[in-house]
């Protein structure tokens, strides 16, 4: 499953910590940001709650770059 | 501006004004190591830098290091510690100028962006019963009525069923000359109604219309990343360590070497050079203006009518070398028309009268073409006794002559002498009363711009341009030979385009591109082998838009080699500011090391280096046509 969200970002660094971060949560398959149109594209493992697996994703995006925010 | 920016700029005013006012104070007031000038200096540093103290200690606390705050701050703290409060609030100062313009440039061209293109329409008229309402388009049903008055843009797909407009393509296209539309045309969302009410049975839901299908592949596309991109992200994350060691090593080797040396161990000046590391060592030029330039040159291909599905096909296309191209459809207008006719002991207009009339009950596509050329009314109750001869043509009494019409096969079983054996196209022979008339040739016409577009190819540094076709040999020649097409493979089977395709690609070398264009109908397995699939006047062909790389809105060839064009403007442009903030920021890490480059030009070589990079890449967004 993949899915597009939008999200809060400054720089274009920080968007490439976010995606980095992102991919190293647990249940993320892969994850794109793009920092152009602001928007971050997961694709989640199998039988991964989405809900669940977006709280970490924020969580660790928090953790590289306080001022981010995703809209899920 | 948004709030935030407003923000930070008028804590930028704030600092510049105290730092300019304290310039007026003379020392004697105010001795060099006072405390007074410490607390005074220390208004405009905490006024511009709260927050990045702020956020640097938030990512001590989550172990990021490397994080641009944290380097700022320390290189900001450390100078005021040396003593240089001046230096240390400047920097601050500079590094928020800079992510100011940074976030202001990169807002701007979003919007200029979706500007460019700006098709999605608002609303839609839905008439039910006779009674309009204005609704979301995402509200409309398949097979709906929608209005649309004129200066309105088209909501939806779907068929026109009352009213006639000419309506303007050309933010979908590019393409400037209106389009005329009348009841029973397809039209497409997106476009613009510039004269007349229509009424439009819609045919698609609005997630499925042609203008969100745009948008949607245009707002993905830079998610695809090039290889540029990527070596960006992985050149960022080495770059900031390899400075931080570099500039920690600055800060211990020397002063222990000096100190057994001269005794001397020097320990400011060498942390004073450490400081100005730190400052260069954040890469935002870099990462900020690559993907900023690949977003503006795929938004300005957008608006030419050029959609190319991602960055990575943005940066083949720049290579392309060799271009394949399908004829029918691509080169030529698919369509086939009555080129030539040649009527013997009668005139040229009663020859095509007496073949249309004679072809009047059939709906083959010679037929067809017959009758537009014919180009009058076809009066069906002249006509009667219509055979068809399977193979051969057609038979039938017109005013009650006897008008035979078809191949050559049908002349030879009716014994009659025919001409014109070695003309190129579909022979269409007519005879009355078992007498030869003459003959008329059907074929496809080549399109205005092919040849020009052939030439603009070979201009822009494409070395082969090959031709596959189904079509036989001496057809496939003729117009590779008008067209100055370099290599032409003819009489093909749908699978052997692929074969061909995949030939060509092992003749080339591996940095060398090669582009396949067609119309997208029935090349989607060559479109996806090529390194670069082009689908061709895919207005409305969702086949197309899938199975292609890059998609030319309209069926204009002359648009491949613009596509080529924009493509190596964008990747010289990526290049461009490669190489600058590398350079300017290795010159600088030299200077800095050796102290002849201080924190002042160290920031701005950062700031500086960073504006000129992000107004270089917004030029990707202009395209000449």
């Amino acid at each position: 499953m993949t899915k597009d969200y939008r999200i809060e970002v400054d720089c274009a660094n920080c968007a490439n910590l976010m995606e980095d971060a992102a991919k190293k949560t647990e249940g993320v398959e892969n994850c794109v940001v793009n920092f152009m149109t602001l928007k971050m594209k997961v694709t989640f493992k199998d039988g991964a709650d989405e809900k669940k697996v977006m709280k970490e994703v924020l969580k660790n995006c928090k953790k590289v770059e306080d001022d981010c925010d995703i809209e899920f | 501006m948004t709030k935030k920016q407003k923000k930070v700029l008028t804590r930028i005013i704030i600092a510049i004004v105290l730092l300019v006012a304290y310039s007026f104070i003379p020392e004697s007031i105010l001795p060099e190591d006072s405390i007074i000038r410490f607390a005074l200096y220390m208004i405009p540093y905490l006024v511009i830098g709260y927050d990045i103290l702020k956020k640097a200690f938030k990512g001590i606390k989550n172990k990021q290091v490397f994080d641009e705050n944290f380097l700022m701050a320390v290189a900001t703290v450390g100078a005021i510690l040396l003593g240089d409060y001046v230096e240390g609030t400047a920097v601050m100062l500079f590094y928020q100028i800079g992510e100011l313009f940074q976030s202001y440039a990169v807002g701007k061209s979003r919007r200029n962006i979706s500007e460019l293109m700006d098709i999605r329409p608002d609303y839609a008229n839905l008439e039910v019963d006779g009674e309009i309402s204005t609704v979301d388009p995402f509200e409309v049903k398949i097979g709906s009525i929608i209005v649309v008055k004129p200066g309105e843009k088209i909501p939806l797909d779907g068929v026109i069923t009352e009213g006639t407009a000419s309506l303007d393509t050309s933010a979908l296209t590019g393409e400037s000359v209106p389009r005329e539309a009348k009841p029973g045309d397809e039209v497409i969302s997106g476009c613009i109604n510039n004269s007349g009410l229509l009424k439009i049975r819609t045919t698609k839901e609005f997630s499925e219309s042609t203008v969100s299908k745009i948008l949607d592949l245009v707002e993905n596309a830079s998610s695809k990343k090039s290889k540029s991109e990527n070596f960006i992200s992985k050149f960022a994350k080495v770059y900031t360590p390899a400075v931080c060691y570099s500039a920690l090593a600055l800060a211990v080797i020397p002063p222990i070497i000096s100190a057994f040396v001269t005794g001397q161990p020097e320990i400011t000046k060498w942390i004073y050079r450490a400081l100005t590391f730190l400052v260069i060592s954040c890469p935002c030029a870099l990462v900020i203006s690559i993907p900023l330039t690949f977003f503006a040159g795929i938004g300005g291909a957008s608006k030419a009518g050029v959609l190319v599905k991602g960055s990575n096909y943005l940066e083949a296309l720049s290579n392309t070398k060799i271009v394949a191209m399908d004829k029918t459809g691509t080169l030529t207008k698919g369509v086939f028309e009555v080129t030539k006719a040649a009527p013997k002991n009668i005139s040229e207009e009663e020859l095509l009268y007496l073949a249309a009339h004679a072809e009047s009950y059939s709906s083959h596509p010679i037929s067809i073409s017959l009758k537009n050329a014919y180009g009058k009314d076809i009066d069906e109750g002249i006509v009667s006794d219509i055979e068809e001869i399977a193979g051969h043509g057609v038979q039938a009494k017109v005013n009650n002559d006897t008008v035979a019409v078809g191949n050559a096969k049908l002349m030879k079983s009716l014994n009659i002498e025919y001409s014109g054996d070695d003309e190129v196209g579909t022979i269409c022979h007519v005879a009355v009363n078992g007498k030869y008339a003459g003959y008329i040739i059907i074929s496809d016409r080549i399109k205005e711009t092919s040849k020009s577009a052939i030439a603009k190819m070979k201009n822009a540094g494409i070395t082969k341009t090959v031709m596959l076709t189904g079509d036989a040999k001496s057809v496939a020649d003729k117009i590779a030979a008008e067209l100055q097409i370099s290599e032409v493979y003819s009489e093909l089977l749908p699978g052997d385009k692929v074969s061909i395709v995949e030939k060509l690609l092992n003749e080339k070398s591996d940095k060398d591109k090669l582009v396949f264009v067609g119309d997208g109908i029935n090349d989607a397995p060559v479109l996806s082998r090529a390194d670069i699939g082009v689908a061709m006047g895919a207005l409305g062909s969702d086949a197309a838009i899938e199975a292609a790389d890059v998609v030319l809105m309209d069926d204009d060839p002359e648009k491949i080699s613009l596509a080529v064009k924009i493509a190596r403007k964008c990747i010289r442009i990526v290049y461009e500011n490669i190489y600058f903030a590398i350079g300017v920021k290795l010159v600088c890490l030299l200077l800095g090391a050796i102290g002849i480059a201080n924190m002042w030009t160290a920031i701005f070589a950062d700031v500086g280096v960073m504006i000129i990079a992000v107004i270089n890449a917004i030029r990707a967004l202009r395209v000449k046509q």
